[in-house]
């Protein structure tokens, strides 16, 4: 039987300094993470200003496939800039010149939409906090998606637990097909293309904001060369038992229902994987051109070539895989694929593909890509524009505006599965039933005594000579069920490192 | 003069009933009224001189 998913993303935004002739990014992240943490009374500290990512575990370099192609290049990891620990869980930090926020570790796809959202939500706090900081005039503008539309993007990454048994060649293969199809409803949109030779107006609009930054199958890179398959593999959990899949080639997705699709299906798929439940091979022919195409063309008719000669539309693939996984949870259970999520998950993606082959218009409260085409459609009609004036350019960028007043995302209609009370709820409340829990629990009751955290440990100080680390490395250990009653009977952390016998 | 970009309606073999369901067609309508109404809206909203804008948005790439 498949392993329990856990689940989170990170999410890296674009962010402008507006009113300053000399703007630089990473002052202006920093300025925004520090700005949030001030406002929020996170403790300032003079070790450092707030409680300190630890790198100790950080491995990045580390390949899945059990070697290190010649010239591949690992990313670096940059540890002199602003890293905190959130009260929820989550990790929010300065990463290639851009605000990233990780959502705590979610145990099913809703809490990932939820902590999502609550990212959201914590931006837009962090613009108000650090705009009161700035001189008058002077403005942090931060953006929700993946690409600057001149050939600069910056990601936003899923990551899922799989089993260490489970060959990482299977999750190749199948994952392979599933990325280059479910683009139909997890793409953000864009206007034009940026593909390196290829004229910008070639292409009007397409379904994506990334798959014209990937030019491998399978690879370590995240910045150059990026993958389809990324083999990063650093479970920040137990190796013996766990891999992470670490999946760079999604959008940043402002619809609740495309996050919930991306996250959802992607577990139900790697669940199928697992149980070895995936007998149909979707073997493309040219994989990273399937998946350009597949971005560029709004039909979603296109026959793409498989290497045995046939072809195969991206609907056809999808449809594939939802009746397979109804088909397991039929015979085997939700239980099999995960869960009590998983009918939610099934009846979502039919109702999708079903709408996809209809009219995809009619998704335009439920995807990103339908509902921007929607509104830059109907801009350009009104006004007689084509799809390269500078104002149908302007409002693409201006879909994920952070501002509340601003971004058109928020305003379009798209449906919400998390209302935004429930959202700021969970700004300072980390997932009950992972191991966000204790680290979110440590840094809201025991700030003074953390001194780093990582994903999976927390290193505290408690008066003591050493410091002491506490190791998570079972993701789904240290929830509410498992602590919450240590943590509501303990004055201070000595008393709750003594209680959990560390 | 704007071109018009051809979203093809896809026809279903899965899908025998293609007739849009009372419940979907007044979503539609609901969300043609709120486009509407967005669209009205929407150059209070666009920024002002928006050729500056789109090419001063410039990003460092990052992952």
């Amino acid at each position: 039987m498949a392993i329990a998913k856990t689940l989170g993303i990170e999410t890296e935004y674009g962010i402008v300094h507006r009113g300053t002739d000399e703007p630089n990014p990473i002052t202006a992240s920093s300025l925004l993470i520090n700005a949030f943490l001030a406002s929020e009374g996170y403790r300032p500290d003079t070790r450092s200003d707030v409680i300190a990512w630890d790198f100790i575990d950080e491995h990045p370099d580390i390949d899945a496939r059990g070697f290190s192609p010649m010239g591949a290049m690992a990313p670096e990891v940059e540890t002199h800039l602003v890293n905190a620990v959130l009260r929820n869980g989550a990790r929010y930090y300065v990463d290639h010149a851009h605000p990233e926020m990780s959502t705590p570790e979610c145990a099913d796809p809703l809490s990932v939409v939820r902590y999502d959202r609550a990212g959201e939500l914590i931006i837009q706090r962090s613009m108000a906090a650090a705009n009161d900081l700035l001189p008058a005039g002077q403005e942090l503008v931060l953006y929700k998606n993946n690409s600057d539309g001149k050939g600069n993007s910056y990601g936003t990454h899923e990551n899922y637990l799989v089993s260490r048994d489970t060959p990482f060649g299977e999750i190749v293969r199948h994952c392979t097909a599933h990325f280059i199809t479910r683009q139909i409803f997890t793409g953000a949109g864009k206007v034009g293309a940026e593909l390196p030779g290829q004229r910008t107006d070639e292409v009007h609009y397409q379904l994506t904001q990334r798959a014209d930054f990937f030019e491998e199958e399978v690879g370590l890179e995240t910045t150059l060369k990026r993958p389809i398959i990324n083999t990063r593999d650093e479970p920040h959990a137990d190796a013996r038992k766990y891999r992470r899949l670490h999946v760079i080639v999604g959008d940043a997705n402002p619809s609740q229902v495309a996050t919930f699709l991306k996250v959802g299906t992607t577990a139900l798929v790697l669940a199928l994987v697992e149980d070895g439940a995936i007998p149909t091979e979707f073997l493309f022919k040219a994989p990273v051109t399937s998946l350009r195409h597949v971005s560029h063309d709004l039909s979603l008719r296109e026959a793409l070539p498989l290497a045995d000669g046939s072809t195969v539309t991206a609907l056809e693939v999808q449809w594939e895989l939802f009746d397979l996984a109804r088909k397991h949870a039929e015979d085997h259970g939700f239980e099999a694929l995960g869960g009590a999520w998983v009918p939610e998950v099934l009846r979502r993606w039919e109702l999708v593909l079903t709408g996809l082959e209809r009219d995809p218009m009619e998704l335009a409260d439920q995807l990103d890509w339908v509902a921007k085409y929607r509104l830059l459609d109907g801009y350009r009609e009104r006004h007689g524009l084509s799809w390269s004036d500078a104002r149908v350019r302007a409002l693409d960028i201006q879909y994920t505006d952070m501002r509340p007043e601003r971004g058109l995302a928020w305003r379009v209609g798209l449906e919400q599965l998390i209302d935004d009370d429930d959202a700021a709820a969970a700004i300072g409340v980390p997932p009950s039933d992972t191991r966000a829990y204790f680290r979110g629990r440590c840094v809201r009751d025991f700030p003074d005594a953390v001194v780093a955290a990582n994903w999976d440990s927390i290193v505290f100080d408690v008066g003591g000579e050493a410091l002491r680390r506490v190791p998570m490395m079972e993701p789904m250990r240290g929830t509410e069920a498992h602590v919450g009653t240590l943590f509501d009977e303990s004055d201070s952390a000595a008393e709750l490192l003594r209680r959990l016998g560390n | 003069m704007a071109e018009r970009e051809q979203v093809p309606k896809p026809t279903s073999e899965r899908d025998s009933d293609t007739e849009e369901t009372p419940a979907a067609s007044e979503r539609g309508a609901e969300l043609k009224a709120e486009l509407d109404d967005l669209l009205d809206e929407i150059d209070e909203v666009l920024e002002t001189n928006a050729e500056d804008f789109v090419k001063s948005y410039i990003q460092k790439g990052g992952q």
